[in-house]
């Protein structure tokens, strides 16, 4: 891990994602995001809420350093990412799991390969892919399915298998941004216990939500963020309603 | 890097191929047009050149002494004249020698007649060069040494030779060079379209956390073996006419390829070969990595 050479912001245990004073505008428009100060400790699950254009997807993106911050501070996982060297994003990738509401999933490729690509992609070899897939489906509950292409399953399924893909490279941090935008309630709730499974296992969880059934029922810390401003952050927190 | 990987990155380039076929196709088509034109000038120029080479050895200078000179002068002359690079090799003739070779080629028996020389100013140096380009610049200075007569040479044989050899290779070179860039354009647009494709496939992969390596070999790939496609399809297709050619010209004209000495197939080849396979490469490679570069800058 990089040596810190500033610290910024308050001290948090076991700090794993610091922003401070972050501000992000795109080239046109209204600032996304503005002073946002967000801490996240080291195996927290975190849901990140607020309206259609609040900024959730945004914040999701500077995470991943898809984005870069126009001003204040970033760090992730002892990454400073307004500094981080292009050829280095690839290494700080691979330890974030990343799951969107439209599942991306190779349409052409089956299951089994789907989630055998991202363990390719950073070059494991062929043994260890054929003993970590298969381990990762059954935890998903797809073990039967792994011959099936995309169009053959349930979105709740598809959903699994995004999330199997973002797993098997065992990430630090998973960050879901609206996974059950796109499920019936059942699956959606399947796909949040199975969130809050990996959570239990060590895993940093962050994911962005309009479920507001879920978000009440489960107790956990709950970001809020409007027009681009976090205006509640609570442990056990619930669904805040527009005014 | 891992077998695995490369084994993965291979497929995947395969797979480009494939899934693109149309774009693929033209992309070959055009490398194996470059390439035949490429492989067909390179045999004819081959062959062209052997003979040539061995009509150069047959080019040759005469130069004639004033009258009455005296012998050791000649020697003098010859000594002078042996002394040039452009020299490979030259012979003293006789009058006496000059008249018997005369009378012998064209008199035949109507030659006895003759009991004086008819041909007494006619002892030469018959003067063979290395390459016929040199020609002038040797008979410039022969012209200039005290003593000599006259020069006289081939001078139409060994222009049109040089004329030639020069047009064939200014032409080829010319064509192939459209040809190239025409490949190479063909090519980067069909890895691109490749990438616009897989879009969505490289976001995720970039996602994931692939490198720029990673993402980008496989349509590194895929240039290649387009290249490498391209280059073999002309290459065996060269040498099936290769050897039609030359079967048909020994058949049809024995007293022709007696005079004109053709160049082995296997000799051609021998060039041919790791030259258009590497311009292959060369232009797979070339017209992917431009593409790659400009459009996954990831
Ligand atoms: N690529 C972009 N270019 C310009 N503006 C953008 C871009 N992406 C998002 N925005 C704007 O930034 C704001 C926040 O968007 P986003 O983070 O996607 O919100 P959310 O995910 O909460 O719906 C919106 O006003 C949106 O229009
Ligand atoms: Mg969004």
């Amino acid at each position: 891990m990089a040596v810190k050479k500033r610290r910024k912001g308050p001290v948090v245990e076991n700090e794993i994602i610091n922003l401070t004073n972050v501000s992000k505008a795109y080239s046109t428009g209204a600032p996304a995001l503005k002073d946002v100060n967000l801490h996240i400790s080291r195996g927290e699950f975190v849901f990140i809420v607020g309206d259609s254009g609040s900024g959730k997807s945004t914040l999701i993106k500077l995470l991943l350093r898809e984005l870069t911050i126009s001003s204040g501070y970033i760090n992730v996982m002892g990454y400073d990412l307004s500094k981080i060297k292009h050829r280095k994003i690839p290494k700080f990738r691979r330890n974030l799991g990343i799951v969107f509401q439209d599942f991306r999933l190779l349409k052409d490729r089956n299951v089994y390969e789907n989630v055998a690509f991202a363990q390719r992609i950073i070059q494991k070899s062929n043994k260890e892919i054929k003993k970590n897939v298969p381990s990762i489906l059954a935890i998903v509950g797809l073990a039967g399915k792994y011959k099936a292409k995309p169009r053959q399953l349930s979105g709740g399924e598809q959903q699994r298998v995004a999330l199997a893909r973002a797993l098997v490279n065992q990430p630090t941090i998973l960050l879901a941004d609206e996974p059950t935008g796109n499920l019936d309630p059942k699956n959606s709730w399947e796909i949040m216990k199975l969130l809050e499974q990996i959570n239990e296992n060590g895993t940093t969880v962050i994911v962005v939500t309009h479920n507001r059934e879920i978000v009440n029922a489960m107790q956990k810390r709950v970001v809020t963020l409007r027009r681009g401003v976090i205006i509640s952050d609570e442990e056990k927190g619930g669904y805040i309603d527009e005014d | 890097m891992r077998i695995s990987t490369f084994f993965y990155t291979l497929k995947q380039g395969l797979r480009n191929i494939f899934r693109n076929k149309l774009f693929s196709l033209a992309s070959i088509a055009t490398i194996a047009a470059c390439l035949f034109l490429f492989g067909i000038f390179y045999a004819v120029l081959a062959n062209f050149q052997h003979i040539v080479k061995n009509a150069e050895e047959g080019v040759s200078v005469w130069v004639f002494f004033e009258e009455g000179i005296e012998d050791i002068r000649i020697q003098q002359i010859g000594d002078m004249i042996a002394k040039r690079p452009e020299v490979a090799k030259m012979e003293f003739i006789s009058a006496q020698e000059a008249w018997e070779g005369f009378r012998d080629e064209y008199l035949g028996e109507y030659g006895d007649g003759f009991t004086e020389n008819p041909l007494e100013n006619s002892a030469n140096y018959q003067v063979y060069l290395n390459d016929v380009s040199m020609q002038s610049a040797l008979v410039t200075y022969l012209e200039s040494i005290d003593g000599v007569r006259m020069v006289n040479r081939s001078e139409l044989v060994a222009t049109t030779l040089t004329g030639i050899n020069a047009l064939i290779a200014y032409v080829s070179v010319g064509i192939i060079a459209i040809l190239l860039a025409v490949s190479i354009f063909l090519i980067s647009n069909t890895v691109a379209i490749g990438i616009s494709v897989r879009k969505e496939e490289i976001n995720i992969m970039k996602y994931i956390g692939a490198t720029d390596f990673f993402v980008r070999s496989p349509f590194v790939v895929e240039g290649i073996m387009i290249g490498l496609i391209g280059a073999a399809m002309p290459l065996g297709f060269i040498y099936t006419i290769y050897n039609v050619v030359l079967a048909y010209v020994t058949d049809r004209f024995p007293q022709l390829s007696s005079l004109l000495s053709f160049v082995a197939v296997g000799e051609v080849f021998h060039v041919l070969v790791p030259i258009s396979l590497g311009l292959g490469v060369g232009i797979g490679f070339l017209g992917s990595i431009v593409t790659v570069r400009r459009h996954l800058r990831v």
